[in-house]
């Protein structure tokens, strides 16, 4: 259907608009156009995003430190290293624990705030934003608050406040990793920041769900409650859930924002983006074993999307328009 | 009040029908779910009410023996000694911050919408090769690509420049992606009418589609703001001179100084919340749609 529009255009066009010689030659040819169009998003792309991933995949085969344009290759030596060094694996490791814990806990909260407001007749709208406002707060401005004032160690800090009324002692949340508290003052904050945006993704999602569903079911006998939730509106979240769990991987690997704030001066609880951070631009400017990590991340990272997508069965994410 | 959301008006005719209240589940009468509800909405508010209390509060009240629900006296003063302060420029690092997110803002929705657009709708045998390229590279997570990245921009000599902080970012393959997504979607006739009239592609594309998008750009230009503003990791690799800080790596610093002046920092976390409440607030519409529609988060 295009392809007779574009067949008739241009001789219309000859005939109309003479004095317009460089449109006519945009319209003329299609594939000039289309790299007209793509064009300076393809260059961008292929400096800022190709040429780094390239550059990377070659700086972690060679010793380079203090330099990018090194000329001993090493082989896989970096990659060795990285696998080898505690502190990155002990990251990886800890990380994946984190991944498992906290995004069933963020899908569950933000599924459960939208079946709360789904159900409201009244303040909907206000309910939603509160749960929504979190959205626009970034990861360093919410770890500020948590660090100096709910978690602060401190006496005067909240939870200690609220705590020392049923005389409990002050709680060193983050300067101390025996017992590590320091996780419940990540993932509260994490949750805060993120559960109101997948909610939107389920209200979405949950207004979508055709009401027959649910007549039937009432007809069928199903009690509303936990049957139909169970038998009706879960399985009908499926497209969005699986969604939602891959965003939510992808996230908690790429931990840094909150980490790297609340946890600055510590030893434990680095992130494996973190850990590179200091191999790569710390001190010892290691950019060939920066490198290797970061690859190594990468394939782990696909490898527990692909894993995720094989379990909960997806390919595509159509249903995502 | 319900009514200015769109989303409201669809669920609406549901609203009458009685099996609705049956929803997610009988389990809760109708007060049990408001004090659910209101008990949420709580604690997802208690972050907010310490910022401003601490905002407005002396540091005194803030360190004092018994937790003060609100300051006695309410402290204006901390803003002005907030921007009188010489060890950080937070002026400067707020400008830094609204040159950046809005030149995010401007240069990712013109590069990406118009690569969506030449891929959705502009006839060339190889174009899908092309869409798998900028496909590839949503397999690779951004952030794990900050060290080359931070490497060919040094190399550059854009380090502790606007280039240095904005240019890297515009060319988001899922921003791209998802304007392919909603261009498939545009209604072919209008751009026809379009071409009978004489326009080209780009004509059509700029007098027929863009003004007939406005809510979809709309909604990709507050997300795209809101993570242009609260971005930090490439902000911090990159501002490496006070001078050009984002007001995200100003508040980082103020948490790894060594003297710690409560009221200051809770009035600078405010103030850099303060500009992003606003876009909440009045183009809460858009983000929610944009969300919903989309589906997924740039």
């Amino acid at each position: 259907m295009s392809t007779t529009t574009k067949l008739d255009v241009p001789d219309s066009a000859t005939a109309k608009a003479s004095p317009a010689k460089p449109r006519r030659g945009l319209r003329g040819s299609p594939t000039l156009t289309f790299w007209l169009f793509t064009g300076p998003f393809l260059i961008g792309l292929a400096i800022f995003v190709y040429a780094p991933i390239l550059w990377s995949l070659w700086l972690s085969f060679f010793e380079a430190r203090f330099t990018v344009t090194p000329d001993k290759f090493v082989g896989f030596d970096n990659y060795v290293y990285m696998l080898t060094n505690e502190d990155f694996v002990g990251s990886l490791g800890t990380f994946t624990v984190f991944a498992a814990f906290i995004v069933p806990t963020t899908w569950a909260l933000s599924l459960g705030l939208a079946l709360l407001v789904n159900r409201l007749r009244f303040m909907r709208a206000f309910f939603r934003s509160v749960f929504f406002l979190p959205t626009a707060v970034s990861y360093v401005a919410a770890s500020l608050i948590w660090k100096m004032s709910i978690f602060s160690g401190v006496r005067f800090g909240l939870m200690n406040t609220v705590l020392g009324w049923f005389g409990v002692e002050n709680i060193a949340w983050l300067i101390d990793p025996n017992p590590p508290w320091y996780w419940l003052v990540i993932v509260t904050a994490r949750l805060w920041l993120q559960s109101g945006f997948y909610m939107i993704l389920f209200i979405a999602a949950l207004q979508n769900i055709p009401e027959e569903l649910y007549e039937a079911a009432a007809i069928d006998g199903a009690k509303s409650g936990w049957q139909t939730f169970w038998y009706i509106t879960l399985p009908q979240l499926r497209a969005t859930s699986t969604a939602v769990i891959l965003l939510l991987l992808v996230a908690a690997y790429q931990a840094f924002d909150e980490f790297f704030n609340l946890l600055s001066k510590t030893t434990w609880g680095r992130p494996p983006l973190v850990e590179l951070y200091y191999k790569a631009l710390g001190e010892s400017q290691d950019y060939g074993a920066g490198s290797a990590g970061a690859l190594i991340l990468t394939v782990l990272i696909c490898a527990v999307t692909l894993l995720q997508g094989k379990i909960m069965g997806f390919g595509r994410g159509d249903e995502s328009k | 009040m319900t009514t200015t959301i769109p989303k409201v008006r669809k669920s609406a005719p549901k609203a009458d029908t009685p099996s609705r209240a049956g929803r997610g589940g009988g389990v809760m009468s109708s007060t049990g779910l408001y004090i659910a509800t209101g008990v949420a909405a709580l604690l997802f508010l208690i972050p907010f009410y310490i910022l401003v209390r601490n905002a407005l509060s002396t540091d005194a009240e803030i360190t004092g023996e018994n937790w003060k629900l609100f300051p006695t006296d309410i402290q204006w003063g901390n803003i002005s000694e907030l921007f009188s302060d010489e060890t950080v420029p937070f002026a400067q690092t707020l400008w830094n911050s609204a040159v950046v997110a809005t030149l995010h803002t401007v240069g990712v929705l013109l590069v990406c919408s118009l690569a969506g657009y030449g891929l959705a709708r502009i006839p060339y045998k190889h174009a899908n090769k092309v869409f798998y390229a900028v496909l590839g590279t949503l397999m690779v997570p951004t952030a794990v690509t900050f060290v080359p990245s931070f490497v060919l921009v040094s190399s550059l000599g854009w380090v502790d420049t606007y280039r240095g902080l904005i240019i890297p970012g515009l060319f988001s393959g899922f921003t791209c992606f998802l304007f392919r997504q909603y261009f498939l979607g545009f209604p072919k006739e209008l751009e026809e009418a379009a071409r009978m009239d004489g326009l080209g592609y780009w004509g059509a594309y700029w007098r027929v589609v863009v003004p007939n998008s406005l809510n979809f750009f709309a909604a990709m230009a507050t997300i795209t703001f809101i993570a242009g503003w609260n971005a930090f990791l490439w902000p911090l690799v990159i501002g490496q001179d006070p001078s050009s800080w984002t007001v995200q790596v100003a508040l980082s610093s103020y948490m790894t100084n060594q003297t710690v002046v409560f009221h200051m920092i809770f009035m600078a976390t405010a103030i850099s919340i303060l500009p992003l409440v606003f876009v909440f607030l009045f183009l809460q519409r858009w983000l929610v749609q944009g969300i919903a529609q989309t589906g997924i988060k740039g």
